[in-house]
């Protein structure tokens, strides 16, 4: 007994965010979110365009008032704090450095407003221009970097206070898409150098899976599902999840078998049934959702043995990938299923690799699908 | 910027269209300059016009030019002059600065405001110019009178015994200068401000600066141009204002506009008024020449960097 509430005291969460709600007149752009984050997480949320990151992480640095709910942070309750009062810095998607401002002055602007004696806060400057390799700028003014060299002024300057908690709004969101690659373990490694807690924002999945340690999909104000990227992207709750992480070939319909080993769903697109031996079991006739994952699906040419979790199909399109290629399975309902396969996969069997228009047969392992209840 | 370079590197459509602007001020602003530096070196004579011309032809094909320096000699030895300019100078500087401290906050608050009510408030400030600026300085004299509307008002509710002096006064001068000239320092202060990104206010909060040190270090620096387009749209008419001192001013209210009203239509001593004008032009190019320069070193330190 004991033990177990010295444990828990000892895990409370860093940040805790209490039903948290905020609505712009009829809009509601955040409905209800609940979430501990834990000491040096990185934290992700993902989610499309307009389901309410944004209004959440302002929320969190004290730019928007929550219509209700709570924000606690080590133990102080900051819902009511105004944001220069709160002991969290946020990166801006737009970087709002100060453009009358050095790179120096800009990083110096925070130490400066904490009455930081000079000494220490040029050499918290000069550390803060090491950190993201900027020093040789040090004098220069904004308009004269790149957007690269201003994301990291950005980062050093929301950084140099030594935040208790760093906000992220779409940190690359600037960047073009090879910058961004390069720039994202860059900034992981700076983030853990630092031993930061932090949430960033991003509406690109890759992104969110490359650099978080935990992920939170949102949608429409609400968050759907957190876990680690694998939990995530292996076990989807609902059908947003399922598609919004991955690709993914959705089935709906009835369960028409419940047995102990396995659930059968009787999916018309399919024009058959998909066997699952694993997950939930739920009350016949319950329409429910299959996911399978286009890794998981198999492509052969030969008939493969009828039965559930196959069918037959036309090849309606191929794209090739370098290592794999992804076909477009037209099947006999209209339904297009996407499979990947390795490019090796055609070789080692000896065979022609199917190309737009053959018969194929696709088919999957009963343990692949992932029922989904919404 | 040179200019010649700038007109190279356009291309030959847009040289003419920037081409105008420069037409014009030379038409009306170069060419009548230099008509009145002409004047100003000639002497007053009885005739029309009434001034001498400075180049005569005479017998045997002599070309005579005369240059008559003696209204500057007069201008800089009569300390009359330097006390006028000097005053000119005051009550511009006082108006720019009254209409700063007036004008800023109110340009601030509209460009907070949502854009649709903005467009009502700057109609409003606009407002006044549908009135003709003679008809208005009028209306402040029927309103400060000895026994205008103000002072009759006050007499009848008890609040005071006898008229205020409200009229012909420093007073009366700053309050019309100020009131006639505010609109010239809320425009271009406006579009300053509104450009403004809002993010970098929430920026300066996020990293602890409550409202008043973020104001400082954040918005007044990034005003800075519009702070100096309002004071010279400002300042530079005020220096040569003639209308108000004397409507409104007090008698010893000392204005290089009075004073070249006197010259000219007074004494009819038009050489005297061109060469008051002449030393007017050049007291205000020269800090306006400056304020320029340090601008466009500004706007290319941008461009090349
Ligand atoms: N100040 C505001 N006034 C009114 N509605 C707002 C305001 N800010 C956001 N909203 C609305 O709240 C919803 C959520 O906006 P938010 O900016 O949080 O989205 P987001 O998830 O960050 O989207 P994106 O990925 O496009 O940045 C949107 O429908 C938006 O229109
Ligand atoms: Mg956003």
């Amino acid at each position: 007994m004991v033990d177990a509430a010295k444990q828990s005291a000892s895990e409370k969460p860093y940040l805790s965010i209490a039903n948290i709600v905020k609505k712009f007149g009829d809009t509601t752009a955040v409905d209800g979110v609940t979430l501990d984050i834990q000491r040096k997480e990185i934290f992700a949320l993902l989610g499309s365009s307009g389901c309410g990151k944004s209004t959440l992480l302002r929320m969190l640095a004290g730019m928007e008032r929550p219509t209700s709910g709570q924000i606690i942070l080590d133990g102080q309750d900051i819902t009511k704090l105004a944001p220069y009062d709160r002991p969290i810095n946020m990166m801006f998607q737009s970087y709002a450095l100060f453009p009358h401002m050095s790179v120096a002055d800009n990083i110096a602007f925070g130490l400066k407003q904490d009455k930081m004696p000079k000494g220490e806060i040029d050499a918290r400057v000069a550390e803060m221009l090491d950190l993201v390799q900027m020093r040789k700028y040090a004098n220069r003014k904004p308009y004269q970097l790149s957007g690269g060299q201003q994301q990291r002024v950005a980062l050093a300057r929301s950084l140099a206070k030594r935040p208790k908690l760093l906000l992220l709004d779409e940190p690359l969101g600037a960047l073009d898409k090879k910058l961004r690659q390069q720039t994202q373990l860059e900034l992981v490694n700076t983030l853990e150098s630092v031993g930061v807690t932090c949430i960033m924002v991003t509406h690109d999945q890759e992104e969110a899976m490359t650099m978080a340690t935990r992920i939170g999909i949102m949608s429409e104000g609400q968050l759907l599902q957190v876990g680690t990227p694998a939990e995530i992207y292996d076990y989807p709750n609902c059908r947003f999840t399922a598609e919004f992480i991955g690709d993914t070939n959705l089935f709906t319909g009835p369960v028409v078998v419940d047995e102990p080993d396995r659930v059968e769903i009787e999916a018309a697109e399919l024009g058959g049934r998909i066997w699952i031996d694993h997950g939930i079991t739920g009350p016949k006739g319950m329409q429910v959702w299959a996911s399978i994952r286009p890794e998981d699906v198999r492509v052969d040419r030969d008939p493969v043995a009828a039965g559930p979790n196959a069918a037959k199909g036309s090849v309606a399109e191929i794209a090739y990938f370098g290592s794999y290629s992804v076909y477009h399975v037209k099947l006999g309902s209209g339904k297009v299923l996407k499979a990947m396969v390795p490019v090796n996969r055609w070789h080692e069997a000896n065979l022609e690799p199917p190309t737009w228009g053959d018969q194929v047969y696709v088919s999957w392992r009963a343990d692949m699908p992932v029922v989904l209840t919404r | 910027m040179n200019i010649q370079r700038l007109f190279k590197r356009l291309k030959p459509g847009r040289g003419a269209v920037i081409s105008i602007p420069y037409f014009w001020l030379l038409l009306f602003f170069l060419v009548p300059f230099f008509i009145v530096l002409k004047i100003s070196f000639a002497e007053q004579d009885l005739a029309i016009p009434p001034f001498t011309s400075l180049m005569n032809l005479e017998e045997g094909g002599l070309l005579h030019l005369t240059l008559n320096l003696g209204n500057f000699d007069f201008i800089l030895s009569d300390d009359f002059y330097a006390k006028t300019y000097l005053s000119s100078l005051q009550t511009a500087l006082f108006t720019t600065l009254m209409c700063l401290l007036l004008g800023y906050p109110i340009a601030y608050a509209i460009a907070r405001t949502d854009p649709a009510r903005r467009n009502v408030l700057l109609m409003l400030v606009m407002l006044p110019f549908w009135t003709s600026f003679l008809l208005r300085v009028y209306a402040w004299m029927g309103l400060l009178n000895e026994n205008g509307l103000i002072n009759s008002f006050l007499l009848a509710i008890g609040v005071i015994n006898e008229p205020l002096m409200l009229f012909h006064n420093d007073f009366s001068l700053y309050l019309v200068m100020v009131y006639a000239y505010l609109p010239f320092m809320i425009l271009p202060l406006f579009s300053h401000l509104v450009k403004m990104d809002g993010r970098l206010l929430e920026a300066a909060s996020d990293l602890g600066a409550g409202p008043i040190k973020a104001f400082f270090t954040i918005t007044l620096p990034l005003s800075k141009n519009g702070i100096i387009a309002g004071s010279m749209m400002v300042f530079i008419p005020a220096v040569g204002e003639f209308v108000i001192p004397e409507l409104v001013g007090g008698p010893d209210t000392l204005m290089i506009g009075k004073v070249l009203w006197n010259e000219f239509f007074d004494n009819n001593n038009w050489p005297m008024a061109a060469a008051v004008a002449t030393v007017m032009v050049l007291l205000l190019i020269v800090p306006i020449a400056f304020l320029h320069r340090f601008e466009t070193r500004q706007l290319e330190g941008k461009g090349n960097e």
